[in-house]
Formats: structure tokens, C-alpha cells, sequence
């Protein structure tokens, strides 16, 4: 089993980690790390709130103020790091089982997507316009149970990380190599 | 019946001796397979041992030939097939007398004495040589990644030609050949050497993986061909249909079971098998057929023999294999998985026998473990509709669905544990014991006089409710305008559906009986909580007392406000004389009003008191009172609501209709447009002498209906309010929710792979897990439906409604007239 890390950047310049393992010949997964929280901005934060709470306890000499803004930034905290911090996005390729997208969380809270690979019609990368920028980001194409051909859903990958075009083509590259092998068998699925 | 190898009354088999030496001048199989007919006893007896005399042992050894042979393969398999016994081999021997002798040796299917002579030897030999696990020589594949030490490859310098099947003697099956079917074994084997260091696969444990692949090449494919008759299921064979990869899926309760052969369901079309339990040795092979189809028939899934497996607690024994491999040919199947398991080693070998396949790719095997009993019980969403969907749609389904629902429906099997005195002993979750808990058993015995009593007096109730007398009509318009009744009528409904005594269906009809039956639990005895808070202090004797000041205080208000009105409200000048009669007559109505009220303050009290009797049927019937409480109460504020309204709509209609006069239009009702129209002098004049007096007259009308229609608004507010409240109780699915909390797996909306620790070599290895719903999802999957509807109208409608003066109904219940 291979593993190699490499570093690379995100759409707003943060630094990634993207780490690919093969597990065996038709199985990859690539992991994407964010920076975790920084105790810096933590502590910045906190203080930024208290600061506030304290100053409107001098103005209204209501002590309850100051316990509410402990009690909110325990809450938030909480609630930042179990719903909105994204530490790592994993991708894993099981060729003729299907994909798996994992998010975990920084409290440690992971959650698992699989789409089967008779689903699965593509993975590609597209373009899109975003205000003044153009991102790239990649994505798995659906099938349409009744269109062959067509697309039925667009399901975009590494959102919260949103890595570069370097990044992608790897992830890409990777990702095709065991998609690829499923083309090799005439027929995948389905008895014809 | 059984007996163990070991305890044999003659270890130098010298029966076997004697059989052998009788079938190796056989000339053909079938000559064979007569004389195995011919000495057939009726009880089935010890194949594996020489325990019985020589007689006997011959018999079992002809009829294990014939077994083996498997040319009369009915016949054959009343042959029971023992727990094959770990022994050392002794040394390599080229004769094949020899080579017979030391087979004989061997304490097992004595088949195996002079039809895997050679076979033994070879491994044998080797092996107690140089404690390596060597293959027998193979010479065209040996190099490739056979496992061995190097030290053992003198030893095999034994020709391949020499490794026979069958009756080695009779040459029947042209040994030495490669059989065909095999490459694919071997071709894997190779396959992984490819990609491995061979170094690596010396060292790489005592697996019996590589070993099968260099191993694959057997005696002659003409033996099987024969001996089988096994024409793979024409599906998955044949070129290129099938994916390439084999995903073995096995429970992991299994991984600490005895050897013996896996049954489970084979999916062609994915290349998958399910792997569902695990039978012991000894069995008889007919029997487990036997088993088998009773089983296909009740469960109507397709369950079959899929492969063996093979868990040595010792080192590896070589020669175990081929004795599972032999199996294969008793129970056709393809391709037959083997498996098995070293010590407590966790990397587990897997190959695939493949009797006939005419494409030589190498198969990469996927073992994928998962949690029996959690995907027996689990049901996946959005759960595939059986009745509606036909059977291209089912085929097409998704692979997991077809996964769960294999194991969900074979429940039967699973009730088999090994305290049964059956004659197959299987291992699954719950071979260890049947679990059930006695209260389950005694509510389900408790359930069903329950459910009749429960009915009947449901009938009754229902019965009395529709009787003729309360359909006339001033009963039915009050039945239909108070909330109470509409919420008494939904539970009605649903004590209905939880007391029928029609078992549930499926999931989903399962899921809202139980749903609905937590919901009047929870409903009724938070109203019973709410009944004891409210009589406790007599606090609904205060409740009495203050309603009706309370009511006064409304009513003074009111006349306070229409004073105001009366007055020039917030500066504005109004219309002296119709300000007057319109204030006049509605504070006429308030007093009356504060009469009636006031006529019926001694009963007020009593009436309360037994009306809040009522919230023992739920809270929701106690709120649903509370707010027709405040409807009653607010009678007046609605009835002024509707007089103002209706002017204020009338003034509004008046006025575009006098403003098309002025203009000279008309409203065509044929043609629902405005046409021109020529109006005579007297008309225009009258008509344009109404619309200045109406215009004129606006401003009063406009204010008391702004006035009225806010008050009426607050109030459809409060009602609102509390009808959300009611309908959350009634439709929040509560058992669902407590099931995603508790029990997770029972509500899956997929699953998730992990993978555990690979070994190169070894077959990938997998863990499923399920991924439980969402609760969002849950909620909206199971939510009730409730009577009730919320305002249909945008935003947008409703301010056209309030400008024109239409009476606005917010909440239009369903099943009535929209007005």
C-alpha cells in the first residue's frame, strides 16, 4: 500500500495537504487536510466578545451579560466546531463498489456519502464563474435512470476545501485510472 | 453416526489398502460407480475413517469415489463428509504404490487415499522436508509466486504429470494438462506477483491464497468435466458480462467459526456473493440440498453452497485444501470461493475455483465484511416499492438494496441455532443462542384481544357518531366550525388503523402504526399531566372565575375603541352621521354581547370544569378547546369583522362600478370584460351623484374595516398559534425519531466502506458500515398527515383579498367547500 502526501493550495490561498493511498489495485483514497483551528484566531475572537460583553456590562451594570457572553461562546464554539469546520475531505475510489465522499469535522464528527458505481457515469472537472473568479472544482456526474446518455445530478466535490486546478488533476488523474478499469469490462452492470 | 478420524480401529488402513488396490484395476468410472452402487448400505455411513472394518470402508470408499467422480451424483452424496483431520504427512514417495500407501494414510474421504496420491505426496513431501508450505511442483507456473521457502524446491521436482485425480492409474484424465478452468487461478496468482515482490509472498504468512494459485493446476480437465457434469449458470461465465473484480461479502460473526462451506446467495450480475452462514462438518451433502431448497422455497431467495471455508487453528495443512476444493465438485456452484484463516491471523486468504471459463483474466476478490444482524434489521431509504415496481426495475435496483434485502429476508435461516438437533449445524449471528425478550412475546400475546376490544368499542363509538341525529343541520355547521370535533374525528381515525388486526406490510405501514401509536401515548399523557396541573390547586375553578372579567374587560375595550372611532380618530375628520350609526350599532351589539355572556356566568364555571375532563384524551384535544374557547369568546370581534367587511366590499364594488359609469364603460358579464356602453343623461347623473357620495363616505367605512380586520387578525394569529402546536404533536413522528437516536442502523440511508488493514497478497478488505438517515429525512420520510391545511393564498393574494374587502379564511380545513 502506497502513500504519499503532497502540498498544494486552496481557491483563497490557505495551505492543503493532499495524501493518496492505494489500498490495493482498484482501491484509492485521496484525503484532503485543511489547517486546523488556529489558537490565535481563537483566542482573538474570544477576547473580541468578552471585550464587548464587558464593555456593555459597564454600561448597564447587569452582571447577566457577562455570563451570557461566556455561555455563547461556549455554545458557538461548540457549534463551530461540530457543523462548520471542516478538517479533512476524503475521497475513496472502490472500482466496482462505488465512491465514497467523507467529511470530518474538527469535533470529530464524520459524514459519509457512498454512491454506487453503477451510478456513477463520470467524474470531471468543471468551471464556474463566481463573482469576479473563475473556480474550478471537481465533480461526480449521475446517471439518469431513464436517460442514458443524459445527467441526472451533479454532485461537487471538496467543497469546503476548495483546492486548486493542480490539485484537482491529480485528484483527477487518480480517480479516471480506476474508473478507467471499469470501461475495460465490456458491460458493468445489469444482466443484457 | 459421527465419529471422529481420530479414533480408528485401524491405522494402517490397511481397508483402505485393500480398496485401493480394488479400484485401481477398474477400468472405468462408470465401472467404478456401479460397484459403488452395488455395495451401497443403506444407512449413511463413516466415510472418513477407518474405523469399521475393511468391508465396510471399502463400500464408503467406492461410494466416496462415485461421490468424488460425481458421475452419479444423487447416489453419491448420501456420503457424509466428516471434519477432515489435521495430520503430517510423511515423505515424498514417486511410486505409486507408494504414493497409494501414504494416501491411505490419510484419515479422510478415502477417495482421497488413490485419487489425490499424487497431489498429497507432492505437499506432503515437501513439507516435511523443510517446514516450508510448498506447492507441489508445478513447473510452468511454479516460479510464478508460488509460496515456498526456497529450501523446498528440490522437492518438487516431482513432474507435474504425476498429480493425478481421480484413478491415477487409469490414466483416464490425461494428467499433466493445465486445465483451463484453472488459469484463472492461477493467472491471479500471478497476477499478484506481478505486482508483488516474490520475496514478499515468501514471507507473507501462511496464507493459503497463493498456495491455491500455484496449486490451481490440477489432473485433467476431462475428470471434471466428467465427474460434474457442472455447466456453470450461463450468466456470469460467459465473456465479459460480469464486472471483473469478485466481491465476497461475509459476516463478521463468521470470522471465528469452525470450518465447513458457506452458503449464501450468489448475484450474478454484480459479481457478488453473500455470504450468509457457515455449515459444519460432518454433513451430508444431500441433506444440506435438501435444506437448502426448503429454504429457497420459504425465503424465495435464491440461497445455495457458494464455497468453503476453512479455519485452522494450526499451521497450514495443504492437503485441506484440495479436500475443500473436492467439495466444489460435490455442490456445482461458479465459481467456488475458498476462504480461509490461519491461527488468528486477520489477513485471510480468498480464491475462486472456476470449473469453466473461457476468458483467462485475473480476478482481483473483495472481501467485505459486515454486520449480520444490524443489516437484517435495517431498512434502506427510500425503500423500493415492491408492488409498484416490476421486475426490469427490480433487477436494475440498486446492488445494496439487493445486498439487504438477501439478508433481511432470509430471517428463516437465521433461526436455526446450535442447540437444534438438526443434522446441519450452521453458524451465524444467532447460532450462539435465539434471543427474544418475554415482554415483546407477551404484548404480542396481550396485543390481540386488545386490538378486538380496542375495535369494537371503536364501532360503537363511530357508529353513534353517525347516527341520523347529529347530521341535521344547525348540529352539523357547529360540528364542522369547531376544531374539537375535526381533532376527535382525526383521532378516531387513527385508533382505527393501530387496533386493525391486518399485520402490517411493510416497513413503511409498520413505521406509521407504531408511529402513530407513540403519538397518542405521548399526546395523552402529556394531556393527563396538563389535567392533574390543572384541577390540582383548582386552578380551573380560578380559570372560571377570571374568564369572565376577562371577558367584560374585551368588551370595554371594544367600546372604549368604537368611542374613539366615534370621535375624530388620530386626527381625522370622519362623517358625522355615518360614524354615529356604525359606532351606534356595534355597541349595541357589544352590549349585547356582555348580556349573553353574563346570562351564562353561573354555568360557566361547571361547563369548564367538565370540559377540562377532556384533556385526558390528549393535549391536542385540550388545546384544540382553548382555541375554540377563544373563538367563542371573540365571537363578537369576528361578527364585527364580517359587518365591516361586507360594507367596506360592497362601497369598494359600488364605486368601480359607478367609476366605469363615469368613464362611460360597463362590466360585461357575458364576456367578463369592460365594453363601452352609452348611458342616458338621467343615468349619468344618478350615477355619478352616487359615486361622490360613496367616495365621500369611504374614509369611515375604510377605518372601522381597517380597525375590525386587524383585531380579527390578532386573533386568527392566536388560533393559528395554537392549531401549529396541535399539528406538530400530531404528525412529529416520535417513534422514528427515537429509533434514529437508539437505533440507528434500523433506518439506513446507505452505507459506508472502511477500509481495514491490507496485506499485500491478500484480498482487499473492507468494512460496511450503515449510514444511518438524517433526522430531517426521518421526519419528512415518516410525518403523518394531518386535516388540516395552511393558508393557501401568497402574500400577494392575501393583501388583494384584504383590499377588496373579501373575507379572508386562513385556515380552510380540508374536505371543506373552498368559499
Amino acid at each position: 500500500m502506497q502513500s504519499q502526501e503532497r502540498p498544494f493550495r486552496s481557491a483563497s490561498g490557505e495551505p492543503l495537504a493532499l495524501r493518496r493511498r492505494q489500498h490495493s489495485a482498484s482501491c484509492r483514497e485521496l484525503a484532503l487536510r485543511r489547517p486546523r483551528l488556529q489558537l490565535r484566531s481563537l483566542s482573538a475572537v474570544t477576547s473580541a466578545v468578552w471585550l464587548a460583553a464587558y464593555g456593555v456590562f459597564v454600561l448597564s451594570e447587569n452582571s447577566m451579560v457577562l455570563s451570557a457572553a461566556i455561555f455563547i461562546t461556549l455554545v458557538g464554539l461548540i457549534i463551530y466546531l461540530h457543523f462548520v469546520k471542516i478538517d479533512q475531505e476524503s475521497l475513496l475510489v472502490i472500482g466496482s463498489l462505488g465512491i465514497q465522499l467523507t467529511s470530518s469535522y474538527a469535533s470529530g464528527k464524520e459524514s459519509t456519502t457512498f454512491i454506487e458505481m453503477s451510478r456513477v457515469k463520470d467524474v470531471v472537472i468543471n468551471e464556474a464563474i463566481y463573482m469576479q473568479k473563475v473556480i474550478y472544482y471537481l465533480c461526480i456526474l449521475l446517471k439518469d435512470p431513464q436517460d442514458p446518455q443524459g445527467v441526472s445530478e451533479v454532485v461537487p466535490l471538496f467543497q469546503s476545501s476548495q483546492p486548486r486546478l493542480d490539485c484537482l488533476m491529480e485528484v483527477y488523474k487518480s480517480c479516471q485510472e480506476i474508473l478507467d478499469q471499469r470501461k475495460e469490462a465490456p458491460q458493468s452492470s445489469g444482466i443484457k | 453416526m459421527f465419529t471422529q478420524p481420530g479414533d480408528c480401529a485401524d491405522p494402517q488402513g490397511w481397508g483402505f489398502w485393500g480398496a485401493t488396490a480394488l479400484l485401481l484395476s477398474a477400468e472405468s468410472w462408470q465401472g467404478a460407480a456401479a460397484e459403488g452402487r452395488a455395495f451401497s448400505s443403506p444407512a449413511p455411513g463413516i466415510a472418513g475413517a477407518g474405523c469399521t472394518n475393511s468391508t465396510e470402508a471399502s463400500v464408503d470408499v467406492l461410494k466416496a469415489a462415485a461421490l468424488l467422480q460425481g458421475s452419479e451424483p444423487t447416489q453419491g452424496t448420501q456420503t457424509l463428509i466428516p471434519h477432515p483431520q489435521r495430520r503430517s504427512l510423511p515423505l515424498a514417495d514417486p511410486t505409486t504404490q507408494e504414493r497409494a500407501r501414504r494416501g491411505a494414510q490419510h484419515r479422510w474421504l478415502p477417495a482421497r487415499a488413490f485419487t489425490g496420491a499424487g497431489c498429497r505426496e507432492g505437499e506432503g513431501g515437501a513439507r516435511s522436508n523443510a517446514e516450508a508450505l510448498p506447492c507441489p511442483p508445478r513447473s510452468d507456473i511454479g516460479s510464478r509466486g508460488c509460496l515456498s521457502a526456497g529450501s523446498a524446491r528440490p522437492a518438487r521436482g516431482e513432474p507435474r504429470g504425476q498429480r493425478r485425480r481421480g484413478s491415477g492409474a487409469t490414466g483416464g484424465c490425461g494428467g499433466g494438462s493445465v486445465r483451463p478452468g484453472l488459469k484463472t487461478r492461477a493467472g491471479s496468482g500471478a497476477g499478484r506477483s506481478r505486482g508483488n515482490d516474490a520475496g514478499e509472498r515468501n514471507a507473507a504468512g501462511p496464507g493459503l491464497g497463493p498456495t491455491r494459485a500455484g496449486c490451481g493446476a490440477q489432473a485433467a480437465p476431462g475428470c471434471r468435466k466428467r465427474a460434474g457434469g457442472r455447466r456453470s449458470a450461463a450468466v456470469c461465465c460467459s465473456s465479459g458480462i460480469a464486472d471483473m473484480v469478485l466481491k465476497v461479502f461475509f459476516p463478521s460473526c463468521c470470522s471465528s467459526a469452525e470450518s465447513g462451506i458457506l452458503i449464501g446467495r450468489w448475484i450474478s450480475e454484480q459479481n457478488s456473493a453473500v455470504i450468509l452462514a457457515v455449515v459444519h462438518f460432518p454433513f451430508i451433502p444431500v441433506q444440506v440440498k435438501q435444506f437448502l431448497s426448503e429454504l429457497q422455497r420459504v425465503t424465495k431467495v435464491n440461497v445455495s453452497v457458494l464455497g468453503s471455508w476453512n479455519n485452522s487453528k494450526q499451521e497450514k495443512e495443504e492437503s485441506l485444501s484440495e479436500f475443500l476444493e473436492d467439495l466444489g465438485t460435490i455442490f456445482s456452484h461458479e465459481p467456488w470461493i475458498q476462504i480461509s484463516k490461519e491461527g488468528d491471523s486477520k489477513f485471510w486468504s480468498c480464491s475462486t475455483l472456476q470449473k469453466r471459463s473461457n476468458n483467462h483474466r485475473e480476478e482481483e476478490i473483495i472481501l467485505v465484511y459486515y454486520d449480520q444482524r444490524k443489516v437484517m434489521l435495517s431498512c434502506l431509504h427510500p425503500p423500493l416499492d415492491t408492488a409498484a415496481s416490476t421486475a426490469q426495475e427490480a433487477e436494475d435496483a440498486s446492488r445494496l438494496s439487493a445486498i439487504f434485502d438477501t439478508v433481511a429476508k432470509s430471517k428463516v435461516l437465521f433461526m436455526t441455532d446450535k442447540y437444534d438437533d438438526g443434522p446441519i449445524k450452521l453458524t451465524h449471528w444467532q447460532s450462539d443462542g435465539v434471543e427474544a425478550s418475554i415482554i415483546v412475546e407477551l404484548m404480542k400475546q396481550a396485543s390481540v384481544p386488545t386490538c378486538m376490544l380496542l375495535t369494537f368499542l371503536l364501532s360503537l363509538i363511530s357508529g353513534a357518531c353517525k347516527s341520523r341525529m347529529l347530521k341535521f343541520w344547525p348540529l352539523s355547521f357547529l360540528w364542522s366550525k369547531l376544531s374539537t370535533c375535526e381533532q376527535l374525528a382525526h383521532r378516531l381515525q387513527h385508533l382505527q388503523v393501530i387496533s386493525s388486526n391486518k399485520k402490517a406490510q411493510n416497513q413503511t405501514q409498520l413505521m406509521r402504526k407504531a408511529n402513530i401509536f407513540v403519538s397518542l401515548l405521548i399526546d395523552v399523557a402529556l394531556g393527563i399531566l396538563l389535567m392533574s396541573w390543572l384541577y390540582r390547586k383548582n386552578r380551573i375553578g380560578h380559570l372560571a372565575d377570571t374568564l369572565i372579567p376577562v371577558a367584560d374587560r374585551v368588551a370595554e375595550e371594544l367600546q372604549d375603541l368604537l368611542q374613539w372611532l366615534m370621535g375624530a380618530p388620530a386626527g381625522l375628520k370622519m362623517n358625522r352621521a355615518l360614524d354615529q350609526v356604525l359606532g351606534r350599532f356595534f355597541l349595541y351589539h357589544i352590549h349585547l354581547w356582555i348580556s349573553y355572556i353574563h346570562l351564562m356566568s353561573p354555568f360557566i364555571e361547571m361547563i369548564l370544569w367538565y370540559v377540562g375532563l377532556s384533556a385526558c384524551l390528549g393535549l391536542t384535544v385540550a388545546l384544540c378547546i382553548l382555541s375554540d374557547i377563544v373563538a367563542l369568546l371573540t365571537f363578537h370581534i369576528y361578527c364585527f369583522y364580517v359587518y365591516g367587511a361586507r360594507l367596506y366590499c360592497l362601497k369598494i364594488y359600488g364605486l368601480s362600478s359607478l367609476w366605469r359609469l363615469f368613464r362611460g364603460k360597463k362590466w360585461n358579464v357575458l364576456r367578463q370584460r369592460v365594453d363601452s356602453c352609452s348611458y342616458d343623461l338621467d343615468q349619468l347623473f344618478i350615477g355619478t351623484l352616487l359615486f361622490t357620495i360613496l367616495l365621500f363616505l369611504l374614509p369611515t367605512t375604510a377605518l372601522y374595516y381597517l380597525v375590525f380586520t386587524l383585531l380579527r387578525l390578532l386573533v386568527v394569529i392566536v388560533q393559528g398559534l395554537i392549531h401549529l402546536l396541535v399539528d406538530l404533536v400530531d404528525s412529529l413522528p416520535l417513534y422514528s425519531i427515537i429509533l434514529r437516536l437508539c437505533r440507528s442502523y434500523r433506518l439506513a440511508a446507505g452505507v459506508k466502506f472502511r477500509v481495514l488493514e491490507q496485506q499485500d497478497g491478500k484480498p482487499l478488505r473492507l468494512l460496511m458500515q450503515i449510514n444511518p438517515l438524517s433526522y430531517g429525512s426521518v421526519v419528512q420520510t415518516y410525518r403523518l398527515p394531518t386535516y388540516s391545511c395552511y393558508p393557501k393564498d401568497s402574500w400577494t393574494s392575501l393583501c388583494k383579498k384584504l383590499f377588496l374587502g373579501e373575507l379572508i379564511y386562513p385556515w380552510k380545513h380540508k374536505g371543506e367547500k373552498q368559499d
